[in-house]
């Protein structure tokens, strides 16, 4: 598997857009860095990079990726190979470049400029989030017919995890607010992955405003390491969620 | 004049009489009730190195007790280790160890009753319910005593040092962890508080009422149960101190309740829940004072007016300033704040357009605490913008006029 | 070496393949034709296990094809479309193949690679190529293995003549070898002199699958190209032949 995944790794390093996805972070990163007095403001706008910009990217290059490469997983699964290896490959090969670009563009910077708790925090978010979105692409590419329906179904799933998702939870709160809903809230983060890796900076970020929550068991799930437990068996399921479905539809699909 | 005269040949003559007592094995007395009963005022007892079972020790002539190589009170968990009255008294280089508890009565490990000018000095206090406990004292001295609790339960703790009407008291250098308030005061005033570390209590590291004209500087209370709270006082200067991470849903950096004419300078506030948490407050001075990494930076209700809030940097802070009224009577002028986007065109370091300190997340946030979760997600932020351009929930008149674009230098 | 029974594909609507039977034997040219959506592709594909029939099996070198990949080392395939990774290099691409299935240079039959020259473009990155040049690759990839089994489609479409002619002596070559080979194609005349079998395919439907001689014999025409034609224009013609190549359909349909 690693034999084929190299040579996919290979040809998307080379590819324009990874390129220039990665010197676009790198150089906003820096001048985030630059520009700003004190580190945390630049977190925050690195933040939104992170949360909004990170996601997209995954699922629009991944997308892309697989319809361009079509005829080259065709020739694959002309050869003696599994598809499970085939899929497997290529969401190796795309994921590490993506994570490379994250880890060039925002890892240096961060390392460079703010290597502290929330320093990290923001690159596991990052990381887990470039996964994440790489392997719902798939998943999207292989259930669409074709490379437009493909990107349409990208930019909803987009869409919906970014922004409705949330607009969603708060309709929710205000609705129920005489309710205790802080069980359901921590449900309703986990099914968003943004939200999950938001959530994670935030208990390094704003680790005093979430401190000052209430309920016994916000203090005790973001006072102690279940909540890193917790993040990252959720982003786990998170990504090999959607591969396996992928991947499954994949076996099946009629290439 | 004349009677400053007839005192100081008194002491002088006195003082030729002054002897030291030893006491320790081996010495002239093995026992310290023993040397104190047998000293007469003036008299210095040297307490040597060993542990001391005696019960409660009182002392009400004017002596000084030195301790010599750390020796150790024990209280067995049963007594009050060293009553104190009178004046001029002196108690230092003492180990105290496990003094007594009671529902009934404020038992402490070193009580001072009706004193004049005591000086508490170098004394290690372990494992007591009260530390030092100072009541109805003028001039009492507290400085470089180490104090470590083993917190229990806020009823089964006591304070750590705890005055009660008192006045012009030194407190100084000390440590305090693990009590239930770390410096208490309640009816004490003209006092000064400075360079001292309270860390861990269970309830607040500094806790005074009722307790007008006294200074704090360069003290530390640090991850406090509920932070520090100050109430119903007046003429309180509050001076670059520290308040750091006191985290919980009613923890704050310091919480003002019903302080009038104080100031607050150049204090930090750091990684707390709420940096300053003010209610029933009105005249207060806070400036130069740098709040970061906090919840709340500033809470500021209602029922509080004529605050003038100028030169404070915020940097860092989930929400700058939170409130739960609309109508604002206070004044912010010339803070920084690291969320303001505004311009400066004409280049006199100040922005040109006014800083909204209140966003419209920290009025949600007060309305539905569990909407916190959302923080920092994408939506909010295209709210908080909507309603920077169209302001409808956040309290108008609620605006820092001159935002400094850079930092102020403190 | 290659048996299907009653392989029958839907894509939704359109019945791409209808109950098809035949068999094919090692040293057999068999040209595939019939018009575009008549379902060539579909049944080379499913040969190749890249599309799963509704119904039927098919048994390559007496093993029914299930799911296992490692059939597919005795199958040369040439798509009719070539695309490969923009950025990867006609060298690393072959390099690549090799790698997969373990084989190295020495051993691989690189004929084609000398015969188009692509040693001395192999730098050239795929982006860089013409549809000529990437139908060389193809083919040259095809080859590489020295399978015993050939699936061509459309071999010569996109190549200049002197390429066409230089594969067309490959597959003589091959065929030489008593190799099994399968050609798709639409232009007639390329593939008269080295065809053995003929099958025709319409809508679906295997019309005839026919000895060449036989067929040359029944429309009494030199020219395989006019034997089809007539073919095509429906007329009808003597059908003991036919029993003798289809009696798994006959039985069938005595059945």
């Amino acid at each position: 598997m690693m034999k084929l995944s190299k040579y996919v790794l290979y040809d998307i390093l080379k590819n324009k857009i990874i390129i220039a996805y990665t010197l676009f972070l790198f150089i906003v990163s820096l001048s985030m860095f630059q520009m700003e007095d004190n580190s945390s403001k630049a977190m925050l706008s690195l933040l939104n990079i992170v949360l909004i910009v990170l996601p997209l990217v995954s699922l629009i290059f991944t997308t892309i990726h697989y319809y361009n490469s079509y005829e080259f997983i065709e020739l694959m699964s002309s050869q003696p190979m599994s598809r499970t290896k085939i899929i497997l490959s290529e969401y190796a090969g795309v994921s590490i470049s993506l994570l490379s670009a994250f880890w060039v563009g925002v890892g240096l910077p961060v390392l460079l400029f703010a290597a502290d708790d929330t320093g990290f925090a923001l690159l596991f978010s990052g990381t887990c989030l470039s996964l994440v979105f790489t392997s719902i692409a798939f998943f999207a590419s292989v259930l669409a017919r074709d490379k437009a329906r493909g990107i349409g179904l990208c930019l909803l799933l987009w869409f919906y995890f970014a922004l409705i998702y949330d607009g969603i939870v708060l309709l929710i709160l205000f609705t129920f607010s005489d309710y205790p809903l802080e069980k359901l809230t921590l449900l309703l983060t986990a099914l968003n992955p943004i939200d999950l890796g938001r959530i994670f900076i935030m208990l390094k970020m704003d680790i005093s405003a979430l401190m000052g929550y209430t309920g016994a068991l916000y203090k005790d799930f973001f006072g102690s390491s279940t909540g890193v437990l917790f993040t990252t068996g959720i982003m786990l399921i998170w990504i090999t969620l959607p591969l396996w479905l992928a991947e499954r539809r994949f076996k099946k699909k009629d290439l | 004049m004349r009677f400053l005269f007839f005192a100081f040949t008194i002491a002088l003559i006195t003082d030729t009489y002054a002897r030291v007592i030893p006491v320790g094995t081996g010495k002239t007395f093995s026992s310290v009730k023993k040397a104190v009963e047998q000293a007469k005022d003036f008299d210095t007892i040297k307490v040597y190195n060993g542990t001391y079972k005696e019960g409660t020790i009182a002392i009400t002539k004017q002596i000084t007790v030195i301790g010599q190589d750390n020796p150790v009170l024990d209280g067995e968990n049963k007594y009050e280790i060293l009553v104190v009255s009178g004046k001029n008294i002196t108690i230092k280089g003492l180990y105290f160890r496990s003094s007594g508890y009671s529902s009934m009565n404020d038992f402490a490990s070193l009580k001072v009753v009706d004193c004049l000018n005591v000086t508490i000095e170098n004394n290690s206090i372990f494992n007591a319910y009260f530390a030092i406990h100072i009541s109805n004292s003028t001039g009492v001295t507290i400085r470089n005593n180490k104090i470590t609790g083993s917190p229990k339960s806020e009823q089964l703790t006591g304070n750590g040092i705890h005055l009660w009407k008192s006045g012009n008291a030194l407190i100084e250098n000390n440590t305090v962890y693990g009590h239930r308030d770390g410096i208490y005061f309640e009816f004490v005033t003209s006092s000064l508080i400075r360079n001292n570390w309270c860390e861990k209590n269970i309830r607040y590291g500094l806790h005074f009422m009722f307790s007008n004209d006294d200074s704090y500087h360069n003290n530390t209370f640090r991850d406090n149960g509920a932070g520090v709270a100050v109430m119903y006082s007046k003429r309180v200067v509050m001076e670059k101190n520290h308040f750091e991470k006191n985290w919980g849903p009613s923890a704050y950096g310091v919480l003002l309740k019903d302080i009038t004419d104080s100031r607050m300078i150049g204090n930090k506030f750091t990684k707390n829940t709420t940096g300053i948490h003010m209610e029933g407050s009105s005249r207060m001075d806070i400036e130069k004072n740098t709040f970061s990494a906090n919840g709340w930076a500033i809470k500021v209700q209602a029922s509080c007016d004529d605050n003038y809030f100028h030169h404070n940097n915020f940097t860092g802070n989930s929400f700058d300033v939170g409130t739960n009224g609309t109508m604002v009577l206070n004044k912010f002028e010339n803070n920084y704040w690291d969320k303001y986007d505004g311009y400066d065109i004409d280049k006199d370091g100040t922005g040109d357009v006014p800083y909204h300190p209140v966003s419209m997340y920290s009025v949600i946030t007060e309305q539905n605490p569990n909407a916190l979760i959302l923080l920092r997600s994408f939506t909010v932020q295209l709210l908080d913008k909507a309603e920077k351009a169209i302001p409808s929930l956040t309290p108008e008149n609620l605006i820092d006029t001159k935002p400094k674009m850079k930092p102020n230098k403190l | 070496m290659i048996r299907i029974e009653n392989i029958s594909k839907r894509f939704r609507k359109l019945q791409v393949l209808d109950s098809i039977n035949a068999t094919f034997s090692s040293g057999e040219v068999i040209s595939l034709i019939g018009p575009n959506g008549s379902g060539k592709t579909t049944l080379i594909k499913s040969i190749l296990g890249m599309v799963r029939p509704d119904s039927g099996k098919i048994i390559v070198d007496n093993t029914p094809i299930n799911g296992d990949p490692s059939y597919r080392e005795k199958i040369g395939y040439m798509p009719q479309i070539g695309r490969y990774p923009d950025n990867m290099r006609i060298g690393q691409l072959f390099k690549m193949l090799r790698n997969i299935r373990n084989v190295s240079e020495s051993k691989t039959d690189n004929d084609l690679i000398v015969s188009f020259e692509l040693e001395k473009i192999a730098e050239k990155p795929m982006r860089t190529l013409s549809g000529g040049t990437r139908q060389k690759v193809s083919a040259a990839i095809a080859f590489l293995f020295n399978p015993p089994i050939l699936i061509l489609d459309e071999p010569t479409a996109g190549l200049d003549p002197l390429s066409s002619e230089i594969l067309k002596e490959k597959i003589i070559q091959e065929k030489q070898k008593n190799k099994l080979i399968l050609i798709t194609s639409h232009i007639l005349s390329d593939l008269d002199e080295i065809t053995t079998h003929i099958m025709y395919l319409q809508e679906g439907r295997m019309l005839f699958f026919k000895d060449i001689e036989l067929l040359k014999e029944e429309t009494g025409e030199l020219r395989l190209g006019k034997a089809i034609a007539r073919v095509m224009k429906g007329e009808n013609f003597g059908n003991e032949w036919i029993d003798r190549m289809f009696d798994i359909t006959t039985e069938k349909n005595k059945s």
